[in-house]
């Protein structure tokens, strides 16, 4: 056994990938080249990788560094994304490493029927991402709040002061509940434009730049084509709920559908 | 760009739409996107060199909480995750200490208040403690 594994990138149909003119110049993890291993019909997309980095013990020391993530996750995206602007591919999850080319065969046998199902879900398809946040400047909660405190105001007492806190209080909750309902309720509306949907957790808002709370982190399916409507549909929707603020990523490799299951 | 409405694959850009506000800039997604992708998302197949799958985890769920803001943790050099209990096994070992010395003082302290406060009571136990205290509060 050499010292040189099979970084596996993405699996995509043999017609597919069979002219791969355009993987020429596409550098991979680790700078290394980018080619395709062919079986069962199927096409993997590998590099070669030294196994002193990329070996089993290497891998797991090497992904808790996050600087050595970072770069192996751009190098494996890029390849993913460059081959995915020409060809329907499933993407693989990163650190899917095998000993030559002959595994990588082996595995494209073994799950024929896995890859040939996964991909007709997706064939020419896209993701989208949709993240919803809290409005920044969500006048609703202030102007309940002001409205509630003047009533009020007058005494200046002890007691009016629990009452605004009171109100205070429940227009947030409000609040919230309204941002809430309206995250799921757009992402129902969207999940109408698409092949397929997705909830992901959202991310943190620890350490984010806005404070704002991710309410909503979503994955579709589009079709390539439906790109402009998909996008009109996000709008339509951003008008519909001013209480939020839609962000729109992409379009993707479809990496939230290549797994298939729960559509 | 084939046109202004349709970006190119792979992501490169997010839109943002806010608020009632017509669609604002293009920002470039961020690396916490992609990582969330490339780690979390993607066909998962066993390739010949096997990585635990518990550091993988491991390592989701640190990121899950890092991801929003990799790059700026690193510009202001944060490490925050590695005191974080449920991210890294020698805070977590920490933690359960504290926790630990705390609990025995909780539990010394109750000893002594049984001990104390109920006197010649047979048995002792839960059902003396509970009676100490609703005594207590009703005075």
């Amino acid at each position: 056994m050499s010292d040189q594994g099979r970084w596996l990138y993405a699996v995509a149909d043999r017609g597919a990938a069979e002219d791969h003119a355009w993987l020429t110049g596409v550098a991979g993890v680790a700078g290394g080249e980018v080619r395709a291993v062919r079986s069962a019909g199927l096409t993997a997309l590998v590099s070669d990788v030294d196994l002193g980095e990329f070996g089993a013990e290497a891998l797991r020391r090497n992904l808790e560094d996050l600087r050595w993530l970072e770069e192996v996750a751009w190098a494996h995206h890029h390849v993913i994304e460059a081959a995915s602007r020409h060809v329907s591919l499933l993407p693989i999850r990163l650190a899917t490493v095998y000993g030559g080319d002959a595994s990588v065969t082996a595995a494209l046998v073994e799950r024929q029927r896995e890859f040939t199902c996964a991909l007709a879900q997706i064939r020419d398809r896209v993701e989208w991402g949709v993240k919803a946040y809290a409005a920044p400047a969500n006048p609703v909660p202030a102007a309940r709040a002001s409205s509630a405190s003047g009533t009020g105001s007058g005494s200046g007492t002890g007691m009016a002061y629990l009452k605004r806190r009171r109100d205070e209080l429940a227009a947030n909750q409000d609040a919230q509940r309204d941002t809430t309902a309206g995250a799921r309720a757009v992402y129902a509306e969207l999940a109408g434009h698409a092949a397929g949907a997705r909830l992901h957790p959202p991310q943190s808002p620890q350490l984010r730049g806005s404070k704002a709370p991710m309410l909503l982190n979503a994955a579709y399916l589009v079709r390539r084509c439906d790109a402009t409507s998909f996008a009109a549909a996000v709008a339509s929707a951003a008008n519909a709920h001013p209480e939020l603020r839609l962000e729109l990523t992409g379009p993707w490799p479809p990496y939230s559908f290549a797994g298939g299951d729960a559509w | 760009m084939t046109s202004g409405n349709i970006i190119q694959p792979g992501g490169g850009t997010a839109r943002a739409y806010g608020g009632g506000q017509a669609a604002s800039g293009h920002a470039p997604a961020n690396l916490g996107d992609i990582l969330e992708r490339v780690l979390d998302k993607g066909l998962v197949i066993a390739g010949d060199i096997q990585i635990n799958l518990l550091d993988i985890e491991l390592l989701t769920v640190k990121l899950r909480l890092v991801i929003a803001s990799l790059d700026t943790a690193r510009e202001v050099g944060i490490n925050w995750w590695e005191n974080d209990p449920w991210l890294s096994a020698d805070a977590g070992r920490r933690a359960s200490d504290r926790d630990l010395r705390a609990e025995n003082r909780r539990l010394e302290n109750k000893i002594r208040e049984l001990e104390s406060g109920q006197p010649g009571h047979d048995g002792g136990g839960r059902v003396p403690a509970r009676r100490t205290r609703r005594a207590a509060d009703d005075e």
